[in-house]
């Protein structure tokens, strides 16, 4: 690097628990997505991408430190990512980079009546006492509904507070998470929005990025986190756009069993937790509402939610393309380089399922990842099919920077082609589940390897640490056909359990605790 | 189980004397001194109102101060909360550390959860100011 010379300039983007299927460049039909999909063409688009947790917290921390959940403590929802954990975005400013997280951030609790949490109370200012928090020196947050102390709805209740009851209520009266249903179909966290689609918080993330963009010089370095909380539900999206897809014309989801039957034969075979959460005997973690009853599930629902999470997709891409457009006005656009991913997949009525729990499959596990590097870059446009996880995205933004990897980052930088991933050792990637709420705990392991998934389930409430789940995702992509005691697979089953064992990350000790339901 | 009510448990070893500990403990108004996140505290008779960070006000009913088993009791009587009883013990270990266990019942559960939360904070403070003392 050229001590002085400019340098790529990165925009992290990341929306909130998207499926790899609902992009047009992974084959989705449903949401037009052209700017992302451009974006694809252009740059690297990753086939196998896994979370290291398929919930929030736990994920986002996974993409700001570089570490698995074990490591950097994050180990569920509710448990808060200690301000002093490392940053990729704290190396990034160090070296020069002006840096800015807008949106979502989520690596403290937003349940916080006691007002305990940095995160929550910095709502005041876009500036952090101290000139930067975890790395960024602007802020501006932003989550999925419209009451509390963040940025965004700060600004909704001032500016529009007609709009603020327009949104759906994320929490129910006994304060946990909401299953009321609406729109056509009554289906849960579908709710009829009439907010104007320029206060919806998609639209407001864009406007505030470009805001944060415009006041750079021409020549600055920069690293924006730019941090959508869509298409996570509820699906409330502005109704004046929800009229671009009927839900009436959705097709029913491939991963979705049509036949009742067939779909409690799917989840019989499977350990025992996914047929008690489907039937309403088992909560085992906050994310989805403890009263709805997934067996309730109808095939319009399914449509419904579908419809509305591909609107959901369509203004994301839509907003990201205002800012790419911003981009290229301030005359970056040859030296800024792109990624664009989420933090975990949603089930989406996958196996008769809405939301995400200890359920490791493609639905939750397959994330979109695309890496458009600066065209100054000089690279070449890949589809890369080894596995990689969000673990990587951390030490990519050191090498895009010119900056060495940090040595407690655990990833390594993503690949530009199959042949680089295969030289430097991308064989497997790893994914941790461990939830220990009002009594019921769930624990897995799971690694994903060259066209398997294995799950490995550690002793808990209703496992005794014997079951598992293994899948052949070539011949089996929908995961139905669960190979763990299949004695024709045992030898791949031996093996990639002892890759997991192998390959383990070291935890962290003391274990941090669960402070808060979300 | 899908019921609506939580229960939850926190808990500290401080190497300190139970009798020490209770004296923070045991005094319904010092609560402010030793949780963060609690500004005030004002007892009238067996009520006691504490005023969170937020601002928010929350009433509560003393319901059990025992000096000699080291054992505080409360419940907070605000609307959020269709039951609530949160005790906290103090054991003596018998080595001059003590054992202070923090146990919340309440309906909605998540609040149990919240509570715990800031009690496992409060009790690490509470472990903090006192072990900086000796």
């Amino acid at each position: 690097m050229v001590q002085g010379a400019p340098r790529r300039k990165i925009l992290l983007v990341t929306t909130d628990q998207q499926r790899y299927d609902t992009l047009g460049c992974n084959g989705g039909t449903l949401a037009r997505t052209p700017v992302v999909d451009r974006l694809a063409s252009a740059g690297i688009r990753y086939e196998r991408c896994s979370p290291q947790s398929v919930v929030c917290m736990p994920s986002r921390s996974t993409i700001l430190t570089g570490q698995h959940p074990s490591t950097h403590g994050v180990w569920m929802n509710g448990v808060p990512l200690p301000l002093d954990a490392p940053s990729v975005a704290e190396l990034l400013r160090m070296s020069g980079y002006r840096t800015a997280l807008v949106g979502k951030p989520h690596f403290q609790p937003f349940f916080d009546p006691f007002q305990r949490f940095l995160e929550n109370s910095l709502g005041d200012s876009t500036v952090p006492s101290g000139g930067s928090h975890r790395g960024f020196e602007h802020l501006e947050f932003a989550t999925h509904g419209p009451v509390g102390p963040l940025h965004y709805s700060r600004w909704l209740m001032a500016m529009h507070p007609e709009a603020v009851g327009g949104l759906y209520r994320v929490l129910d009266d006994a304060l946990q998470v909401n299953a009321d249903g609406g729109g056509a179909t009554a289906a849960p966290q579908v709710h009829v929005n009439p907010i104007q689609r320029e206060w919806y918080h998609t639209d407001w993330v864009a406007d505030r990025t470009i805001a944060w963009l415009d006041s750079l010089a021409a020549g600055d370095d920069w690293f924006c986190w730019m941090s959508f909380p869509d298409p996570h539900h509820p699906w409330d999206p502005p109704e004046s756009e929800v009229g671009r897809i009927n839900w009436r014309d959705v097709p029913l989801p491939t991963g979705y069993p049509q036949d009742r039957q067939e779909r409690e034969r799917i989840l019989e075979a499977k350990p025992r937790h996914w047929r008690m959460w489907y039937d309403g005997t088992l909560v085992s973690n906050y994310e989805a509402p403890a009263r709805w009853v997934p067996a309730t599930l109808t095939d319009d629902q399914v449509r419904e939610v579908n419809a509305r999470n591909a609107v959901e997709c369509e203004l994301i891409d839509e907003a990201l393309g205002r800012v790419l457009q911003r981009i290229d006005e301030r005359g970056w656009g040859s030296d800024v380089d792109v990624i664009f991913t989420t933090d975990h997949g949603e089930l989406q009525g996958d196996f008769g399922l809405l939301f995400k729990g200890p359920y490791h499959v493609d639905a939750l596990m397959r994330l979109p990842l695309i890496w458009r590097p600066a065209a100054s870059a000089q690279r070449a446009p890949a589809v890369v099919s080894r596995p990689v996880g969000l673990v990587d995205i951390a030490p990519t933004l050191c090498t895009i920077a010119g900056l060495a990897a940090a040595d407690w980052m655990q990833g390594a930088s993503l690949p530009i082609s199959d042949t680089d991933a295969e030289a430097r050792g991308f064989e497997r990637v790893l994914t941790e589940w461990d939830s220990e709420l009002f009594g019921v705990g769930v624990h897995l392991r799971t690694i994903t390897r060259a066209g398997w998934v294995l799950t490995r389930y550690l002793p808990g409430t209703v496992h005794d640490g014997t079951e598992g789940e293994l899948y052949d995702t070539v011949a089996d992509p929908l995961q139905r056909h669960n190979r763990w005691d299949d004695p024709a697979c045992r030898g791949i089953r031996d093996d990639l359990l002892a890759d997991l064992l192998d390959n383990a990350p070291p935890p962290r000790q003391p274990k941090l605790q669960l402070e808060a339901p979300v | 189980m899908t019921t609506t009510r939580g229960s939850v448990r926190r808990e500290a070893r401080i190497r300190r004397p139970a009798s020490e500990i209770w004296r923070w403990v045991g005094d319904p108004e010092r609560l402010p001194d030793w949780w963060p996140g609690i500004t005030a505290a004002k007892v009238d008779g067996d009520e006691r109102t504490i005023t969170l960070g937020s601002g928010l006000p929350m009433p509560e009913k003393l319901l059990t101060i025992d000096d000699i088993q080291r054992r505080f009791q409360y419940r907070i009587t605000g609307p959020l909360f269709r039951e609530h009883t949160s005790t906290i013990d103090v054991h003596d270990l018998g080595d001059d550390t003590s054992l202070v266990v923090y146990s919340i019942d309440a309906d909605p559960a998540t609040m149990a959860l919240v509570i715990a939360g800031a009690a496992g904070n409060a009790l690490e403070h509470l472990r903090s100011i006192l072990e900086g003392e000796s």
